[in-house]
């Protein structure tokens, strides 16, 4: 699936569309097709993201799962403060 | 320390107004990201994996308590609790909003700092010897010529759109601790046959994708010349450095290129031409700025003595303090890569660099009450207490100890340099902080036994992490998807600087941390007398360690 992702503009918040609007969850997102780019400019235009692209990704048991460590890193949060992650449940061996 | 007159504080408050205004105009949507984008780096603010990343520079690694209080209290107030300190003597926050940035940098104004030139293609934050001053192997404090340097930077005109970054580091001492060398210029102050005090310059050194070690350019500059002679070694570079292709626009490739004498012959040229248009700023002004550097109110008569009788007291005083130059007194590196005990005897590293805000206020408040209100931040992402007098070594000892900051690990395999790397960096192709913990969980009760070794991890080519200066180094690399790492040995940042080599094939996660392991091994097999990793490394070269790691 193509997911869209990008940085909220005001707090930089890693951000996930979800069809509708942004969200701060990965597993919110929508399969986006060839429809991504419209979506973008108008939520670039509209300042409520920044810096949004198309990412690869597949729904697995457990959620989306981005196909890049760099995405998935972005996704749960930096391996070593999963503390600070928005996923309870994020483990390295997760995001890994 | 350097005090802000008011045209420095009125700079730096004109630059909060400036770009309050512009972030107002960003959120309004008057101001696009692509116009954007070029002035929140001005100011520091990069876009990075998780939110803005703010760097706030650190001039010559040097703070007051308070402005050390201050990084304790952003930390807390506006990112998450705490604050990475860098190799580049900065520190970096990582969950930073863009609507709160202006308040952050008018509280850093507050107190005579800000993120300014700590992004983009300028004069970068000058770094230094973080013993600048304290250490009686010096010849003179450089730190003068070091905010010489900055004043002349900051803002400057000719140099804010260079072909890509540049970095300056001025020493004083034949022991390089700031990789004087791997700079862009480094500047040592020297004094020649005639005893007169002046500067050697080493241009177009560097480390990232094509690491050089910057050659001698000139031995001798006299003080009085020291902003004409970096100034034409600016404007050659700015002339002729190659803008057309990010990857060869240091002033490395251009030295390399030209070849140094070529390089040195223009820079000449250059110099000869400034000299007739007098902009060297007057020597008041330097005499001025060295008042600021004056020593402080050092007690005499001290003793030397300590009592040693508490062991891990002991260890830290042999390992992690160094000599100072006025008697009963010492300096006092604080580790920020520690290595806990577990109850079931296991070992947890700490991400290097990492302090909480609770702690850098802990060390605000040291360096308040027992080294003359001063710290510094080391290019091993350490912290420096400069000035404390030994009698009051065991009292500080244990205020570390209770706020976790007392790791006997200075210069030790544990004393990890480590980038952010792919957890936090857009640039990472992999992680750096995950290595780091499980070299040193691996090789924390080896530690001592193996003595100093410089371990330097960077998560891509651009080499934040030092991996071309470490003794031993470790590049992560992006295999096909998956993190690699390959394996360095032989580098040093020091007087001796030298670029390690690669050993062989990469390692994935686990492989890379068993490969250390053999590395150390090997040397301690190895080891003739008193020598440390790097010197047995260079005595018996590559094939006796790629024999054990791969064999």
């Amino acid at each position: 699936m193509k997911i869209i992702t990008g940085n909220d503009l005001k707090s930089g918040a890693v951000t996930w569309w979800n069809g509708a609007a942004w969200s701060l969850h990965v597993n919110d997102a929508v399969d986006m097709g060839d429809e991504a780019a419209a979506v973008i400019a108008a939520e670039e235009a509209a300042r409520r993201v920044n810096g949004a692209y198309v990412i690869e990704a597949e729904q697995t048991a457990d959620g989306i799962r981005p196909a890049h460590i760099k995405e998935r890193i972005r996704a749960l949060g930096p391996t070593v403060r999963l503390d600070l992650s928005l996923d309870p449940t994020a483990t390295p061996d997760k995001v890994l | 320390m350097y005090l802000y007159d008011h045209y420095d504080q009125a700079m730096v408050d004109a630059r909060v107004a400036e770009f309050r205004d512009q972030t107002r105009r960003r959120i309004e949507g008057t101001l696009s990201e692509e116009k954007f984008r070029p002035l929140r780096l001005q100011n520091g603010l990069y876009l990075q994996l998780h939110a803005y990343m703010l760097r706030v520079a650190v001039p010559y690694g040097t703070l007051s308590g308070a402005q050390m209080k201050m990084l304790g209290d952003i930390a807390d107030k506006y990112d998450r609790g705490y604050g990475h300190f860098t190799t580049r003597q900065n520190i970096q926050y990582n969950w930073i909003k863009l609507e709160d940035t202006p308040d952050i940098l008018a509280d850093l104004a507050s107190v005579e700092m800000h993120a300014i030139q700590t992004s983009g293609n300028c004069i970068r934050n000058i770094s230094a010897d973080q013993y600048a001053g304290a250490t009686a192997d010096e010849l003179i404090d450089p730190r003068p010529y070091a905010e010489l340097l900055r004043q002349w930077s900051s803002f400057h005109p000719e140099f804010l759109a260079l072909p890509r970054k540049f970095k300056i580091c001025v020493i004083a001492s034949d022991t390089d601790r700031a990789a004087m060398r791997l700079h862009d210029i480094g500047i040592q102050i020297v004094k020649n046959e005639a005893g007169e005090i002046g500067a050697a310059f080493y241009v177009g050194g560097g480390m990232g994708r094509t690491p050089f070690i910057a050659p001698l350019v000139k031995a001798f500059v006299p003080l009085d010349e020291l902003i004409t002679y970096s100034e034409a070694c600016l404007r050659v570079y700015n002339r002729y450095g190659r803008r057309d292709n990010k990857y060869k626009a240091r002033i490395k490739i251009l030295v390399h290129e030209l070849g140094v004498d070529e390089y040195r012959r223009q820079v000449e040229e250059e110099f000869a031409h400034l000299q007739t248009l007098a902009i060297e700023p007057p020597l008041a002004e330097l005499e001025r700025i060295k008042t600021f550097f004056a020593d402080p109110a050092y007690e005499a008569g001290l003793s030397d003595d300590l009592d040693l009788s508490n062991p891990a007291f002991a260890a830290w005083v042999k390992n992690n303090t160094a000599a100072h130059k006025t008697p009963g007194y010492a300096i006092v590196n604080i580790s920020l890569k520690p290595v806990k005990t577990l109850a079931d005897g296991s070992k947890q590293a700490g991400i290097p660099g990492d302090a909480t805000g609770e702690q850098i206020r802990v060390m605000a408040d040291l360096a308040k009450t027992y080294s003359f209100d001063e710290l510094r931040v080391t290019h091993t992402q350490n912290i420096v207490l400069p000035h404390v007098r030994k009698a009051d070594l065991f009292t500080v000892w244990e205020k570390l100890v209770a706020a976790e900051l007392a790791e006997a690990n200075l210069d030790k395999i544990t004393d990890i340099i480590a980038c952010p790397g792919l957890d936090y960096c857009t640039l990472a192709n992999a992680r750096s902080i995950p290595v780091a913990q499980k070299i040193a969980e691996r090789m924390a009760d080896k530690a001592e036994e193996i003595g100093e070794l410089k371990l330097k991890i960077s998560g891509c080519i651009n080499a934040c992490g030092h991996h071309h200066a470490g003794h031993i180094g470790i590049l992560g690399v992006d295999r096909k998807g998956l993190e690699n790492y390959q394996l360095l040995l032989g580098g040093c940042e020091g007087a001796d600087t030298s670029l390690g080599k690669i050993v062989g094939p990469g390692f994935d996660e686990d492989g890379i941390v068993g490969a250390v392991e053999k590395a150390t091994q090997v040397y301690l097999a190895n080891k003739e007398g008193e020598e440390r990793f790097l010197d047995t490394y260079r005595r018996i070269g590559m094939n006796p360690f790629k024999e054990a790691i791969y064999g």
